[in-house]
């Protein structure tokens, strides 16, 4: 029993299975976020005052951090092209580049939590702070998530690229689609939040 | 089942082909299709009888206000029912765990994830599902949200018991439980995402050759659209779910608004938050999952209508237009649920219109599945009787649909019983039994014995007039104006006085109900081995579940299956036999 | 369906009614057609079935039915009475105004009195004896008026309730009068009505609470009471004196 089409396109939808699989799982991702983020205007909408995101937050360190995020969003690509051409080693060190600016990006957050919570702004303190670690948790669950494919990629799964290089190239091309798709949730919280 | 792939396939095979699996990797944790499917199907039966026990409490102390419940009444506890007699929060937390039990974990779980596992695959000749290990995944998701579901009962103040829709603020200064419930429902709600995208990646992606769009099964397209539902209307309850635990859990306000006072105390919040947020995010989900209730039930009909009536269903075309029509509409009427929470005359005609227009789609089906009988010659099978019954039934719950959607006259009827008359007249009499449908139907397919026919007539007789007794009632109280989830059914007030009565012989026709559900159970378990044995087409039908053995064998076909026709080609003139299967080449006939 | 006591009530009973007309003719219609079909098709009386089934226009022509007087009951009905509910307000002097308050499990009510105006409240002020805060030191809450789940009104003048919530969401419904608003906490909502008809001697019109508002959900009852007006002003000053 082999399932078709999970290496090869199928000629009439032009896609392998789990390319819109991951598409499928984006789409329900930007219901999830879109949720969240209109309930975000609903209730700035709503409320009476509303602080300015750069009056609370540190602007600079979540500018770091789009710089970071984006540079990984590069190197993961590059990393799918690497195995494209074959190069694989390379593509080891460009996933586990990515990896690691993940990693900084974690840590910058982490600061960033720490610093807010040493100054008694909890999430229950006003809303604003209720939206933001809400978003941002769950955004940095996303970077975790992805964080852990990567490394099973890098580690037990890399073995895939002896028996079928074409589907490990693929799973790599997946995972760069969810990680561009974290990216870009990013980008959206970070003038929504920090600059708004 | 083994035996059954003595032929080779024609495709190169994998390591994955191991000859012999253990006990616990063949049944438990598998990831074929039809054992997670059958997982799926005997897991949600088992919620919905649990459901309908949670009910049938209920039904006595709405019949026998402050009497002891009989038999159970003891084993309830002290702290939920005192000497047997329920206490106004156990009633809630019923009420809720009714409602959540039957839609998330009955109906959904059975009629996807059983039905839509076990027969799609079959249907459009695939091998399995295209994430087998996803799909496991999925099962596994729902478990655990079950298991959680039910641990709720034994926390501290018991289960959740602010109603199924949880609205804020009340869900948020509840007890427990519904932080147990909000915990559930994430995982059911990624159960819901692993097996959706699943399932349109299987639809798309593993079709028989042949098997083009306009040849699917209806039960396919309806499980194609239900995934749709499933997969973009979920997120947002899940955001809603997050902001809720935030609120409950981190002492947010997201939900709350300044200024509350509770119990006559000053709510220590920081305020700001807006309870109707909470019902625009439920609800925009709520929505499209009652279209998820019905459609794979719709499709069970079709199926067993088309075969039972021995000529192609009227409409084909009609049909599969009007559920992607149906499911597009169904994101853009969630706020009809909302008409009395202050709505404008903008918000309103658009909520209005968009809900007239939703049902249309719905007459054009039930319109097509009418006139599907003309000239046809029915077989009164027992899961033909079931489909037909589905008719009626969903449309008097459909058509009472209709005065709710009008927002002046839903100002009468909102809230009470004639909302849940209309809405159990399309999930019980309509799902569930199309539900039963699909069971005596792909029974043989799953088990290669029949389930028995006189059982499964007084199951069905038994069930008609008694579901009827419990369930039309509702209307005359509705009207009455007797409001929905009363603890004491409205004895106190005068104008539900009169109509209060009904709740007595209603009570009885619901434990008659439970009575006749025995011969249904007793026929599942006893036919699964002494059945009388079915051929591979026991219905002498047409799609290609029926060209697999049965039960099909890992892998479910012994050669990949080719498609030359349409899929209802019953009757066909000039043909010998009255029916002409899709897998049957023209060169063969 | 109970009573009708209120001014729009017989035009959406009407509307109703005929609603039910179109669900009850396009059910009888079905109906019939169906169980002659299952008699007339049956595998019995019908061995072969016909591959090309009905060639007639039936099904259309009721599709389309049913889509017009769906549009029908919208334009015609529908749109114009809910923008009346919602929109077109009589003036306050012109009405009788009322604020309206729930909380787990009773119904607050506050007449302004005689001077027409809404005395301040401040929820810091609010205890067993004073649930609404009201702040009796303000002048314009000086002859305010409260009572808890009795609602008295006079006949044939307009009623504005000021809706609102303490706590959780409740729903202040009136069966006899085709009314029905939710009462959100952090909101205030409007509605109006007209009564016309006096309660009898000895009998109680209800308030009934239709949100599921907690375990005291179904007790949640409060009281109208229509007067002419005369009996009207001599209760509120029967309750002015005890305030
Ligand atoms: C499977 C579930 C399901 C389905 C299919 C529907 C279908 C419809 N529903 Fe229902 N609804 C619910 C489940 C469902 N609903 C639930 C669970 C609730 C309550 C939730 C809660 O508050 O707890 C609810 C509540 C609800 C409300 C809110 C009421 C209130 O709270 O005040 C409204 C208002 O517009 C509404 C409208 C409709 C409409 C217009 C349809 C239309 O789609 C119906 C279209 C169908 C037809 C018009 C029938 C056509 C048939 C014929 C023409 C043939 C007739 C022939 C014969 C009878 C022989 N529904
Ligand atoms: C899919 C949804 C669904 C289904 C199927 C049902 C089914 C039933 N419901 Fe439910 N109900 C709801 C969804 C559903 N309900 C919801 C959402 C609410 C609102 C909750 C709230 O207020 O928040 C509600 C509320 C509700 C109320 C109102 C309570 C109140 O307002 O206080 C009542 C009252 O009678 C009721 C009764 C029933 C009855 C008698 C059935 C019967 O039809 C049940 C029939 C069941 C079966 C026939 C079981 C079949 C199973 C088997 C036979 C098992 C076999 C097992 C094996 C073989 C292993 N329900
Ligand atoms: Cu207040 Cu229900
Ligand atoms: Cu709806």
């Amino acid at each position: 029993m082999d399932i078709p089409y999970t290496v090869t396109a199928r000629p009439d939808t032009g896609l392998f299975n789990g390319k819109l699989g991951i598409w499928l799982f984006l789409a329900s991702e930007v219901m999830l976020f879109g949720a969240l983020f209109s309930s975000y205007v609903l209730l700035r909408v709503g409320a009476e005052t509303w602080p300015r995101g750069e009056t609370i937050l540190n602007v600079w360190m979540a500018f770091l951090n789009t710089v970071v995020l984006i540079s990984s969003s590069v190197t993961m690509v590059l990393a799918w092209a690497a195995l494209k051409t074959n190069q694989f080693q390379k593509s080891r060190w460009l996933l586990i580049s990515t990896f690691l600016l993940a990693t900084v990006f974690l840590v910058v957050k982490y600061f960033e939590y720490t610093e807010k919570f040493s100054h008694g702004l909890l999430p229950s303190t006003n809303t604003f702070l209720a939206i933001y670690f809400t978003l941002t948790g769950l955004h940095g669950l996303h970077v975790v998530g992805g964080m852990i494919v990567m490394a099973y990629l890098f580690g037990p799964g890399a073995k895939m690229f002896r028996i079928a290089p074409e589907r490990f190239t693929n799973r790599v091309e997946i995972t760069g689609l969810y990680w561009h798709f974290v990216d870009l949730v990013w980008i959206f919280l970070f003038p929504v939040l920090y600059l708004l | 089942m083994e035996h059954a792939t003595a032929v080779h396939p024609p495709v190169a095979h994998h390591v994955e082909h191991a000859p012999e699996l253990g006990f616990w990797w063949k049944y438990v944790f598998s990831t074929d299709h039809k054992v997670i499917g059958i997982q799926y199907a005997i897991t949600g039966l088992l919620f919905l009888l649990f459901g309908f026990t949670l009910m049938a409490i209920m039904r006595w102390q709405l019949a026998y206000p402050g009497q002891p419940v009989p038999v159970i009444g003891a084993w309830l506890g002290a702290g939920n029912a005192s000497g047997g007699v329920i206490l106004p929060e156990f009633y809630n937390q019923l009420g809720a765990m009714h409602g959540t039990i039957m839609v998330f974990m009955g109906v959904v779980p059975l009629a996807v994830g059983g039905f839509g596992n076990f027969v799609m695959p079959l249907q459009i000749g695939a091998p399995d599902m295209a994430f087998p290990r996803i799909n496991m995944a999925s099962y596994w998701a729902y478990f655990v949200g079950g298991v959680v579901m039910l641990a709720s009962f034994f926390v501290p103040g018991g289960a959740a018991n602010s109603g199924w829709t949880s609205y804020v603020p009340l869900a948020v200064t509840a007890t427990t439980g519904q932080t147990w419930w909000l915990l559930g429902m994430v995982f059911l709600i990624t159960s819901s995402l692993l097996g959706s995208l699943n399932f349109i990646v299987t639809i798309f992606q593993l079709r028989a050759p042949g098997l083009t769009f306009m040849r699917l099964p209806i039960f396919v397209w309806m499980q194609l659209v239900t995934a749709y539902l499933l997969l973009l209307a979920f997120p947002p309850l899940e955001a809603a779910a997050i902001l809720q635990l935030m609120d409950r859990v981190a002492g947010t306000s997201f939900f709350l608004p300044s200024g509350l006072v509770v119990s006559g105390q000053v709510v220590q919040i920081s305020g700001g938050g807006n309870p109707l947020l909470w019902q625009h995010l439920f609800w925009f989900l709520a929505h499209p999952e009652v279209y998820v209730l019905i459609l794979p039930g719709m499709g069970i009909v079709a199926e067993v209508l088309a075969n039972n009536i021995r000529k192609p269903l009227w409409g084909y075309k009609p049909i599969v237009y009007s559920v992607v029509f149906l499911g597009f509409m169904s994101f853009v009427v969630w706020a009809h649920h909302m008409f009395l929470t202050g709505m404008g005359t903008t918000m309103s005609a658009f909520f209005q219109t968009t809900t007239m227009i939703i049902s249309i789609p719905s007459v054009i089906i039930l319109t097509s599945l009418f006139l599907s009988l003309w000239g046809a010659s029915i077989r009164f099978t027992t899961p033909m009787l079931f489909a037909l019954a589905f008719l009626p039934m969903f449309g008097i719950g459909g058509l009472t649909g209709l005065p709710l959607g009008l927002a002046p006259t839903d100002i009468h009827l909102h809230d009470t019983y004639y909302v849940i008359g209309h809405f159990h007249y399309v999930v019980a009499p309509g799902t569930l039994f199309a539900l039963f449908a699909g069971i005596y139907y792909w029974f043989p397919k799953a088990t290669g014995r029949y389930m028995n026919d006189l059982l499964g007539k007084i199951h069905f007789w038994g069930s008609f007039v008694a579901i009827n007794i419990v369930f039309f009632p509702m209307f005359i109280q509705g009207l009455a104006g007797m409001n929905r989830r009363l603890y004491d059914g409205g004895i106190q007030y005068a104008h539900a006085q009169e109509t209060a009565k009904l709740h007595v012989p209603m009570g009885y026709a619901t434990f008659a109900l439970w009575f006749f559900q025995l011969f249904f159970i007793v026929n599942f378990f006893w036919s699964i081995k002494k059945g009388r044995q079915a051929p591979q087409n026991a219905w002498d039908a047409t799609t290609l579940e029926w060209s697999a053995p049965s039960p099909p064998p890992h892998g479910n076909f012994p050669e990949p299956p080719v498609v030359y026709r349409d899929p209802y080609e019953y009757s066909v003139p000039g043909h010998p036999a009255d029916f002409t299967p899709q897998f049957q080449s023209d060169k063969k006939a | 369906m109970p009573i009708v006591a209120s001014e729009h009530g017989p035009q959406l009973d009407f509307y109703n009614a005929l609603v039910h007309l179109l669900m009850f003719a396009l059910f009888i219609g079905w109906g019939a057609y169906f169980v002659y079909a299952l008699y007339r098709f049956s595998a019995k009386r019908n061995p072969r079935a016909n591959y090309h089934g009905t060639k007639g226009k039936l099904g259309k022509q009721s599709e389309i039915a049913v889509a017009i007087v769906e549009v029908l009951f919208l334009v015609g009905f529908a749109f114009p009475a809910w923008a009346v509910r919602v929109n077109a307000f009589p003036a306050e002097s012109e009405a009788t105004v009322v604020r309206v308050i729930g909380e787990q499990f009773a119904w607050n009510i506050h007449y302004p009195g005689p001077d027409g105006r809404f005395g301040r409240t401040d929820i810091k002020l609010v205890d067993a004896s004073n649930p609404l805060g009201l702040d009796r030191r303000d002048a314009a809450a000086k002859d305010d008026i409260t009572t808890i789940n009795q609602l008295n009104l006079p006949i044939d003048r307009p009623v504005i309730v000021h809706l609102s919530s303490k706590d959780v969401i409740h729903s202040f419904g009136l069966p006899y009068f085709r009314v029905k608003q939710d009462a959100n906490p952090g909101m205030t909502i409007p509605v109006w009505f007209q009564p016309t008809m006096l309660t009898p001697e000895g009998e109680s019109w209800e308030i009934a609470c239709s949100q599921l508002c907690g375990l005291g959900h179904y007790r949640m009852r409060g009281f109208v009471t229509i007067q002419t007006r005369e009996q009207f002003e001599a209760w509120l000053k029967e309750q002015a004196a005890a305030q």
